[in-house]
């Protein structure tokens, strides 16, 4: 069914699988993140919603690379957590802690910036969502059908959390005006292919960096024209490029974090 | 085909015995009435079966996984089973039979509406009383499948499936 490793053709396959890459280690980090939350989201309704989000996310990254294990790539679990920082894909953005301390010890994370991240993460995961479904690459463009079911409660529920934090009191606003800004920052890598722009593009696995832009602009429009808000900027260009592999300490703590699980019982499912 | 000594397990066979095959967290339901189960395959005594995932992340896939062929394996004739999940079709919640519905039910869970309102809400009747009058606590529930609901009426929390389609 599967177009398989020899089928395709070298330059497609180099595209496939460094976009794989990119949606996989996003996904990965980005439910990490989540699921520090556990325990210590501001609701009970929000702690169940954050681990369940999480868990999906897990599981969407966990397709992705189960789909790059399928063409050569390696095991997905190792691909997943043995990979050294210089060698991850990932969005800044998504690497960020969630605030001062360690979840072991003392965290003091920031409510606000995990609404805005997630909030304009999964509103930028669903622009790429919606173009994947139309994916020249067949089982990227089924697997995007699958997560795009599962994204829509995800949306519903930080579009929810977001709206009412900044409906809110004079302080809440403050945290999450604040919050935007801190998220802006990091906002410049979300939509980049890094230095395989060219290649993912040609091979019409997903829309242009551009086009994606612009979408995630016009689906946010409608929501902060209600709040009065001005939908923030894009940084044109990134400061440190995650998509090339550069990163900040905050992704070598998660993955050490994150290792130690995984070699502490290699073969566990997770 | 002129040997008969050779060994035939029929899908009629394997498809019987996945009814006896739980999702462990609502043990009430089989992975036939989820709607789980895309295809079963037999040669001889090799069987395949084909699933398809509720939810991504479900961590409860692999349990179901090794339930389904631990049961298939009990059958007589049975050499080999493989269990695969392929994301193609996408599991939507109209796939759960109506035994499913009444099993969810038995369970105290709301099966999931079959029909949605074009902005995407959608409603359930009280899983107890059968109610209308209920409101909509939290969107995620214990499980990435369900949603948590309060019924006016008879005063109970109550948990919903989710609907899950390729319209959202
Ligand atoms: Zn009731």
């Amino acid at each position: 069914m599967n177009m398989t490793e020899s089928t395709l053709d070298k330059d497609y396959k180099e595209a496939v699988i460094s976009l794989l890459f990119q949606l996989a280690d996003d996904d990965f980090l980005y439910a990490y993140r989540g699921s520090e939350w556990l325990g210590l989201a501001p609701h009970i309704e929000a702690d169940v919603a954050s681990s369940s989000i999480s868990q999906d996310s897990m599981g969407h990254a966990a397709m992705y690379y189960k789909l790059l294990e399928e063409l050569g790539a390696g095991k997905a679990d190792d691909l997943a957590h043995i990979r050294p920082s210089s060698e991850r894909k990932n969005s800044i953005l998504t690497e960020r802690a969630n605030g001062e301390g360690f979840y072991m010890e003392t965290p003091l994370y920031d409510w606000a910036y995990e609404v805005v991240r997630s909030y304009f993460y999964t509103q930028a995961k669903k622009v790429k969502i919606d173009s994947l479904c139309q994916s020249s690459y067949r089982p990227i463009a089924e697997a995007a059908v699958k997560v795009k079911m599962e994204l829509y409660y995800h949306k519903l529920h930080w579009e929810t959390w977001f709206k009412q934090l900044l409906n809110s009191t004079d302080v809440a606003k403050q945290k999450m005006t604040e919050a935007i800004a801190r998220v802006m920052v990091d906002f410049g890598d979300v939509f980049s292919y890094g230095n395989q722009k060219q290649l993912i593009e040609k091979c019409a696995l997903i829309d242009t960096e551009e086009e994606l832009k612009s979408n995630w602009k016009m689906n946010l429009d409608p929501v902060f024209a209600v709040l009065h808000v001005e939908v923030p900027a894009i940084p044109e260009k990134a400061v440190r490029n995650g998509r090339n592999g550069e990163h900040t300490k905050d992704l070598d703590e998660a993955l050490l974090t994150l290792s130690e699980v995984y070699n502490e019982d290699p073969v566990a499912i997770w | 085909m002129g040997m008969n000594t050779s060994v035939y397990v029929s899908t009629k066979r394997v498809n019987e015995i996945l009814k006896n095959v739980k999702d462990p967290e609502i043990d009430s339901v089989s992975i036939i009435d989820l709607g789980m189960v895309e295809k079963v395959t037999t040669i001889g005594g090799n069987v395949k079966i084909v699933l398809l995932p509720t939810f991504l992340g479900c961590p409860a896939l692999e349990i179901i996984k090794k339930n389904t062929m631990n049961a298939v394996k009990e059958l007589a004739d049975v050499k080999a089973v493989e269990v695969e999940f392929v994301y193609h079709p996408p599991w939507t919640s109209d796939r759960i039979t109506q035994q499913g519905h009444k099993d969810l039910r038995a369970f105290g869970i709301a099966p999931p509406p079959r029909h949605m309102k074009e902005d995407g809400s959608w409603h359930v009747d009280c899983a107890y009383c059968g109610s209308t009058y209920v409101t909509m606590e939290n969107i995620f529930g214990p499980t990435a499948c369900r949603s948590i609901l309060y019924c006016k009426s008879c005063k109970n929390v109550f948990e919903a499936m989710k609907p899950v389609s390729t319209l959202l």
